[in-house]
């Protein structure tokens, strides 16, 4: 086991897992809490990578992240604005933008299909320089990924329990209970899609900065992959406080990406990435449900042995 | 209080499933006015609710609502004065939430300012909730960091009408809210409900199959049939009224049996 996993394998799943973990968090606010399946998700993503990589191409590094956030406000509007406003069903609004982002996308990064920041100051780079010398040098990255994410959860977290976050909760909990309680559905899943946006267009941004290019097709999948780390993050920690349900969205994104660098690991091409996704996603959620059958099952017969040693030899005639 | 001038509302026009559902109604509540309404299956009483509440906008006639026109007046923002509880007592929490945010976002109504938005639950907030739900004497301020869907369906309603009234509405509306309910919870949050209606002169609309409370509750009983108000009596006459001449009175009004399915004629 000690080969399967080496120190540096863990350190680039931990980082990956941070990065990936703020879109995980906005999967959390839309699909969790608004349930609503924004499959945005995706065009989002490249769009927060893409404006982040031409912001830092002209130096600004650290404006890079606000105007990701800033795209990815704009794109959840559209989302939102589709579904509350012109009477889109919410999984064809979500489509429609996503479709809609590929031109943006390409256009963005001046009709290119990708950028490379090989040569341009990212937020990783700029630390490295200006932290001193020590045993962490070769833990920067994960140290401002985790910085990141852990900001960005506190905020949620602060955020899911004000009035407007309160709000934005009892839509997706209750509409009836939300319409009699003088709170404006449509507001509330307006704001909530804006700032989920927000959030993956960060976590594309980051990444972005991270692999020093930027890709038309980065974020193909990436609602799935989102999902899973979500799902798993839920498993395992279940029901809550908004604070322990993020750090186990957090924790989940970080757990999915051991469980993809064991597959590397395993000689399994990267080509099959996708599909390993997809199972992982698809054991993740039927996991629960199945452990509840398992359990109905065990109990059923139990109580049929039960039944027939006592001597009900006519069951079942 | 109320008043309710020649409403009507048709449903899927122009098709096969065409229901007029409210035809010409008129009803005028005084403040401080407790009616209740009984009527037969599909008579428009949930549908007469369903149009104060801002669920659908009417087709004719005009809603007053505290001197104020409401008749276009969206429903997120006329909610904010009135009190709204169903039959289905899970409709009126959000079950994921605590106890504490329920009723936090209940309390959302009284303040107006945009940076409300933005602030938490303060402990002051929090010992006046506790305070209320202590009222209730079901041991829920003892729980208030557990999520409402561990309550059980009377707790539930009992939380639902303490959200409903914590800012006095101007009026507050009773959809067969203990219909649900067993007998001796329903009793409950009946005694409850006329407690804190009577106590802050809540104008009430209440809708009930149960004969007895019709004639014993508030001080006005009104009968439905067809979309329409075909009985309304209050006072004198009201106190003289049994069981027996109600139903008599729906008959020669409503040219039929009063037929509800869920009708209950004693107490």
């Amino acid at each position: 086991m000690s080969s399967l996993f080496t120190l540096s394998i863990l350190q680039s799943a931990l980082e990956l897992g941070c990065i990936y973990a703020l879109v995980a968090l906005a999967l959390f606010i839309s699909f969790s809490i608004l349930n609503i399946a924004d499959l945005s998700t995706d065009g989002c993503f490249t769009l927060g990578c893409a404006v982040g990589a031409m912001v830092t191409l002209s130096g600004h590094p650290y404006l890079a992240l606000f105007a990701a956030m800033g795209a990815g406000v704009c794109a959840g509007f559209v989302t939102a604005f589709l579904q509350t406003r012109m009477g889109v069903p919410s999984i064809l609004a979500g489509i429609i933008v996503n479709t809609g982002l590929y031109t943006v996308n390409i256009a963005v990064m001046g009709f290119s299909s990708n950028v490379n920041l090989f040569a341009s100051d990212t937020i990783f780079s700029l630390a490295k320089e200006k932290l001193p010398y020590g045993w962490y040098a070769d833990w920067y990255k994960l140290l401002i990924a985790l910085v990141i994410v852990i900001i960005i959860g506190a905020i949620l977290s602060l955020f899911l329990n004000t009035r407007l976050g309160l709000s934005i909760r009892a839509t997706g909990d209750n509409e009836h209970m939300v319409r009699a309680s003088s709170i404006n559905p449509l507001f509330m899943i307006t704001v909530g899609l804006c700032v989920a946006n927000a959030l993956t267009a960060l976590s594309g941004a980051i990444l972005g900065q991270y692999q020093k290019s930027c890709d038309i097709n980065l974020g193909t999948g990436m609602v799935t992959i989102a999902l899973a780390s979500l799902i798993i993050g839920e498993t395992l920690v279940g029901k809550g406080s908004m604070f322990k349900r993020i750090t186990g969205v957090i924790l989940g994104s970080c757990f999915y990406r051991f469980i993809v660098a064991l597959a590397l690991r395993m000689n399994v091409p990267a080509e099959a990435l996708k599909l390993v996704s997809a199972v992982i996603v698809a054991i993740a959620i039927s996991f629960p449900y199945l452990k509840e059958k398992s359990s109905f099952y065990r109990q059923r017969s139990n109580n049929q042995n039960a039944y027939r040693k006592e001597g009900g030899t006519h069951a079942g005639h | 209080m109320l008043v309710i001038d020649s409403v009507s509302k048709t449903f899927n026009p122009g098709t096969v499933n065409e229901k007029k559902a409210l035809d010409r109604v008129n009803l005028t509540l005084e403040a401080g006015d407790f009616a209740t309404i009984v009527g037969s299956n599909g008579a428009g009483k949930s549908t007469l609710f369903n149009a104060i509440t801002g669920n659908f906008y009417v087709d004719e006639g005009r809603i007053v609502l505290g001197g104020e026109d409401i008749t276009y007046c969206k429903e997120h923002v006329r909610s904010k004065v009135i009190g709204h509880l169903f039959q289905d007592p899970l409709k009126g929490t959000a079950p994921h939430m605590t106890i504490e945010e329920n009723m936090a976002l209940a309390y959302l109504r009284a303040s107006t300012k945009s940076h409300a938005y933005f602030s938490r639950i303060s402990a002051k907030e929090k010992a006046k909730f506790r305070e209320q739900l202590s009222l209730l004497d079901m041991g829920l301020e003892d729980r208030m960091k557990q999520p409402v869907g561990l309550l059980s369906g009377g707790q539930r309603q009992a939380l639902t009408l303490l959200m409903a009234t914590m800012v006095t509405p101007r009026i507050l509306l009773l959809d067969e809210h203990t219909a649900a309910l067993d007998p001796a919870t329903a009793d409950k949050v009946l005694a409850l409900t006329e407690k804190i209606v009577s106590e802050r002169h809540i104008t009430c609309l209440m809708v009930t199959h149960n004969m007895h409370q019709a004639l014993t509750l508030g001080n006005r009983t009104l009968m439905m049939d067809g979309g329409r108000i075909v009985f309304d009596v209050s006072e004198k006459a009201r106190e003289e009224l049994t069981i027996d001449d109600l139903l008599e009175q729906f008959k020669v009004r409503a040219g039929k049996r009063l037929d509800n399915d869920r009708i209950l004629l004693s107490k």
